[in-house]
């Protein structure tokens, strides 16, 4: 019997995982955002020494698990999985990060949501007594990702304004079954919502009925209110998808507002940094979740966070053939203490 | 309960709540800088043709300085820099068209140069040329036909 399942999509962890440590690489545009103190390190050119943009992004991955490992005292061979994606055909960042590490390795993929699906399964894998150590990451990085999803970057054209920004960076947790938190205690899995948003360049409308809908299941499948929170954090919906979540959220009878925000909105001055509706991809949540709210949640100014990241699960063949963007969000909760 | 819209609704909300483009301020700009490579050219012609060249050599001579200064730009990474401001003012004139074929170009040098840099170098251009000359094929069918 599955006996730690509760409602729909839910799952309440019987032995919840600790977050170990977290660490967080960016690129240069988002060292220039309001996050820049938090992050671990930010790289000062976006090829950093490397010969392509993949390459450089597999190396963002590599040297994120570096921190983490350094920050935490785990050693190499301590550590069970890695369960890791990106946005690169084959993900194929994370396979040629780690072809070296000699950890067994798990590839995930949820588009931008690929960091609470990892953090998901690798509470699983540390609930269920599968594993002691498990690391979560994603990496994504604006040039690899605008010439395998979009244009040249020297091709000289427009972005429309509900466009959004791929974040240069990677971020990761490490899970224990030691530790003394930040726990991950609840895990709701979403599932695939597509309102017929076809336009890809507005990602934020594509994905927010997806993460209204896994909020509203998890306030629902777990009995608890908004208000036990102190943040609600999508994905990458930006400024656009987020009022639209706390809109479809309203007319579902859930006022998040007053402590709601998105880390596609929060990761860049959108204003000065001309980011139009915000960052996008896996490192945007990774980052902000590894840098931003982990190390507010040591400091004990974060105590409960429902951390929802988002993806839109297109391709570029499904945009040219037409379709609309199926879009999903996963949610975590992750609390300071046990109570 | 869930999913109070229905998708033509969601739609139509998204339509209204997305923030739309500043028309007049593109359209300025475009008319500007579109403009000013226009009178760019028209310089380099007067000049050329002051040299002595022919008018009719004159306009293929300009257009290939024209895509060289393109192609240059392009490579000195200010081509899109400009392009994010001008918009259609620098992607119609023929220094566009340069920008479209070497970007890809550049984009791709590291998978070589037989399926990287010749392979994927038209991509942009690529219908553009295919049906400008299907249309000019056809055109001179009619002419011929109509003559």
């Amino acid at each position: 019997m599955a006996n730690k399942r509760i409602g729909k999509q839910t799952v309440q962890l019987e032995n919840p995982p600790s977050i170990l440590s977290a660490a967080s690489i960016v690129g240069p545009k988002e060292g220039e955002g309001p996050l820049r103190m938090y992050f671990d390190m930010i790289i000062d050119d976006e090829l950093w020494g490397e010969k392509s943009w993949e390459k450089a992004e597999s190396k963002l991955m590599r040297e994120t698990i570096d921190k983490l490992l350094s920050k935490s005292g785990i050693s190499n061979q301590s550590v069970n999985y890695i369960l890791a994606g990106d946005l690169l055909n084959q993900i194929s960042a994370s396979t040629f990060a780690l072809r070296d590490t000699g950890i067994s390795f798990l590839g995930v993929y949820g588009a931008c949501s690929t960091m609470t699906e990892s953090m998901s399964l690798g509470s699983f894998l540390v609930d269920g007594k599968f594993a002691d150590n498990v690391i979560c990451i994603t990496s994504s990085h604006f040039c690899s990702a605008e010439k395998q999803f979009r244009y040249p970057l020297e091709l000289g054209s427009q972005r429309p304004p509900t466009a959004q920004w791929t974040v240069t960076g990677s971020g990761g947790v490490l899970l224990s079954s030691q530790g003394s938190g930040p726990y991950i205690t609840h895990v709701t899995t979403g599932k695939i919502v597509d309102m017929g948003i076809k336009d890809a360049n507005n990602m934020g409308a594509a994905m927010a009925p997806a993460a209204a809908d896994t909020l509203v299941t998890h306030f629902k499948d777990t009995g608890i209110y908004p208000d036990s929170y102190d943040l609600i954090l999508t994905g990458d919906l930006g400024t656009l998808g987020m009022e639209i979540t706390n809109e479809l959220m309203k007319q579902q009878g859930y006022d998040i507002s007053d402590r709601y925000n998105d880390c596609g909105a929060m990761i860049y001055d959108v204003k000065r940094q001309d980011a139009h509706c915000g960052g996008s991809g896996c490192g945007c949540s990774a980052t902000v979740f590894g840098g931003f709210v982990y190390q507010e949640l040591l400091k004990g100014n974060l105590n409960n966070v429902l951390f929802i990241a988002t993806g839109a699960l297109l391709s570029p063949s499904s945009s040219q053939q037409g379709e609309s963007i199926p879009g999903i969000a996963h949610a975590v909760a992750i609390h300071r203490n046990l109570s | 309960m869930q999913k109070m819209y229905t998708k033509q609704e969601y739609l139509k909300y998204v339509e209204e709540k997305s923030p739309k483009s500043k028309v007049l301020r593109n359209v300025t700009r475009a008319f500007v800088i579109g403009g000013l490579i226009c009178i760019v050219g028209q310089f380099i012609s007067n000049l050329i043709i002051s040299k002595g060249v022919k008018p009719e050599d004159a306009a293929g001579l300009t257009s290939l300085i024209m895509i060289f200064f393109g192609a240059f730009f392009t490579g000195l990474n200010v081509y899109d820099e400009l392009g994010r401001f001008a918009g259609a003012g620098s992607i119609v004139p023929i220094t566009g068209f340069a920008n479209s074929i070497v970007s890809p170009a550049m984009e791709y040098k590291r998978e070589g140069f037989v399926v990287g840099v010749g392979a994927r170098m038209f991509i942009i251009a690529g219908p553009v040329i295919v049906y400008g000359i299907s249309a000019s094929v056809f055109a001179g069918i009619l002419y011929f036909l109509l003559k």
